[in-house]
């Protein structure tokens, strides 16, 4: 069998000691295409950043086929200064950043392929406008014309489809779904159980601790998403010493 | 008189107004972009902030040269600039506080500490220099200081343009690529207090940042796209350069005020006159179909 392309080892993630992932371990093959899922301040953000190498691990490790540096990630959108004057095509072209770099040249090639991602998203002819100027779910294209143009192997999405109309997250759902075809290992955090059970074969439901990881069928139960619930709301000022093994 | 007179003879016939006019080239050329990436960053006060925290180094500068040496204190001022920056972001990483509170408490010490240096040995005579600068008595040695400074800065700014430009709206994609964001941020915030050095020197340290954020400000008035912000911060502090140098020349005023009067007159103008001032909002223009 192939290796993973990420492979979570009793993977804790702490704030201030308190854990957000809590002992999880698991893996994502190659080409699978997973959603994260359970309630507010289950740890999801928490997982995709640890993933992603912003937190380092309490303990446990994360092993990686390629380098999260050369991961797609689409962070909450809050992450960005929509008023700075940047235009949809030069916030598109930073996706050749890998090919690129900081100062090596962006040729007429990548220029091409961006205008092509921003037809992929529906977004013809946007090239001038500035980011400030789009709607929310016009954004959220460009930023997926950008995941286009980063052309990576692993992509890792958090709540794409908040605050999007539901043709936006349907074309942009045709796109995750172009990505899985392609044979690139595609995880993200979603809300709508709906579109969880509809698009994606692998889910992983966490909430703090890990309530279940396979195929979504399997996963996606009433039972486990009230367990779910319940272990997510759960908090302790004075809780003692985690006494799991590491 | 004629427009010769008044527009070009006094560069004609004094060599210190020349030095001036291209100092004040040099710190359109260098200051203002760097003004408008702060201003993009959101950090104009905190260029306020530096340009005061620069005057113990100048201060320390001028008892260790004896005099008014400009060099010196160019290199005291550099030397207090960047420890204050990187205090303030060491403290800001290592504990609660936010880099602006950090940055207001290091200038506010650095300001203190600055002024009774200069109480305690210097003249009023000398405070009024460091305070508010003296352009016209800047001599080759520092315009070839500030020469340096803007050339590296140009320099800087090309190479480090597109990491810079992602880093002022998406941190969190430079992040996620590698892009070295706080390398970045240093050696901008470098840049910053290397043009502070090389404006204080012409305007003081009160003024040092008049030439850096009112032409960004300015800018952002007129341009919707960053490449025309720079360029505009650019036009708009030479012109002011000039025209407050012309005016101070006639007037018999303060050259450094003048100049950044002269700026403020623009700034005034454009919050007015510019397609995203007051103006915009008063005249009524019909809409659009689509």
């Amino acid at each position: 069998m192939n290796a993973p392309a990420i492979a979570l080892e009793n993977l804790t993630v702490t704030y201030n000691r308190h854990p957000a992932v809590h002992h999880v371990s698991g893996s994502l093959a190659r080409g699978s295409l997973t959603a994260i899922a359970g309630p507010n301040g289950a740890g999801k953000s928490t997982l995709l950043r640890a993933i992603m190498g912003e937190l380092k691990p309490a303990e446990g490790a994360i092993r990686r086929a390629v380098s999260s540096r050369d991961y797609g990630y689409l962070p909450q959108a809050a992450d960005i200064n929509r008023r700075f004057p940047v235009s949809v095509i030069d916030t598109v072209v930073t996706g050749a950043w890998k090919r690129a770099g900081a100062f090596g040249g962006i040729g007429r090639a990548e220029r091409q392929k961006a205008s092509e991602a921003l037809v992929a998203v529906g977004l013809e002819g946007f090239e001038a406008r500035p980011i400030g100027s789009l709607s929310a779910g016009q954004f959220q294209r460009t930023l997926f014309a950008r995941l286009l143009l980063q052309d990576a192997s692993v992509i890792i999405l958090d709540e794409p489809f908040t605050a999007i109309d539901s043709r936006t997250t349907q074309d942009l759902i045709d796109i995750v779904l172009r990505w899985h075809g392609e044979g690139r290992t595609v995880v993200a955090v979603l809300h709508d159980h709906e579109q969880v059970r509809a698009h994606f074969p692998q889910t992983l439901l966490i909430a703090r601790e890990l309530i279940g990881w396979g195929p979504t069928h399997e996963i996606m139960t009433h039972d486990n998403l009230k367990r779910a619930r319940a272990l997510a709301e759960r908090w302790d000022e004075n809780a003692p010493v985690c006494a799991v093994p590491a | 008189m004629s427009a010769y007179d008044l527009l070009i003879a006094p560069f004609m016939d004094y060599g210190f107004m020349r030095r001036a006019l291209i100092a004040c080239l040099c710190l359109a050329l260098g200051a203002a972009p760097i003004g408008t990436f702060l201003s993009m960053r959101r950090m104009s006060l905190m260029g306020d902030a530096l340009s005061h925290a620069v005057l113990p180094g100048a201060a320390i500068g001028y008892l260790v040269a004896g005099s008014l040496s400009l060099t010196a204190m160019g290199i005291g001022g550099l030397i207090a600039g960047l420890s204050v920056a990187l205090l303030a972001g060491v403290v800001s990483r290592m504990t609660v506080l936010q880099e602006d509170a950090s940055f207001a408490s290091f200038y506010l010490i650095s300001l203190a500490v600055g002024v009774l240096i200069v109480s305690l040995r210097g003249s009023n005579i000398d405070l009024l220099h460091v305070l508010f600068g003296t352009i016209l008595a800047i001599d080759n040695d520092a315009l070839m200081l500030i020469g340096t400074i803007t050339s590296l800065t140009l320099l800087a700014l090309a190479v480090l343009y597109r990491p810079l430009v992602i880093d002022c709206f998406d941190p969190g994609f430079l992040r996620a690529v590698g892009g070295r964001g706080p390398l970045i941020h240093g050696l901008f915030m470098l840049m910053v207090v290397l043009n502070l050095v090389a404006s204080f020197q012409a305007l003081g340290t009160l003024m040092a940042v008049g030439l850096m954020m009112l032409p960004a400000a300015i800018a952002q008035l007129w341009a919707r796209t960053l490449p025309a912000m720079l360029a505009i911060s650019v036009v708009t502090a030479f012109v002011s350069g000039y025209a407050g140098l012309i005016a101070s020349y006639h007037l018999e005023l303060a050259s450094g005020p003048t100049i950044i009067v002269a700026a403020a007159i623009i700034y005034v103008v454009s919050l007015v006159a510019a397609p995203s001032g007051l103006m915009s909002r008063y005249i009524r223009r019909p809409h659009l179909a689509n």
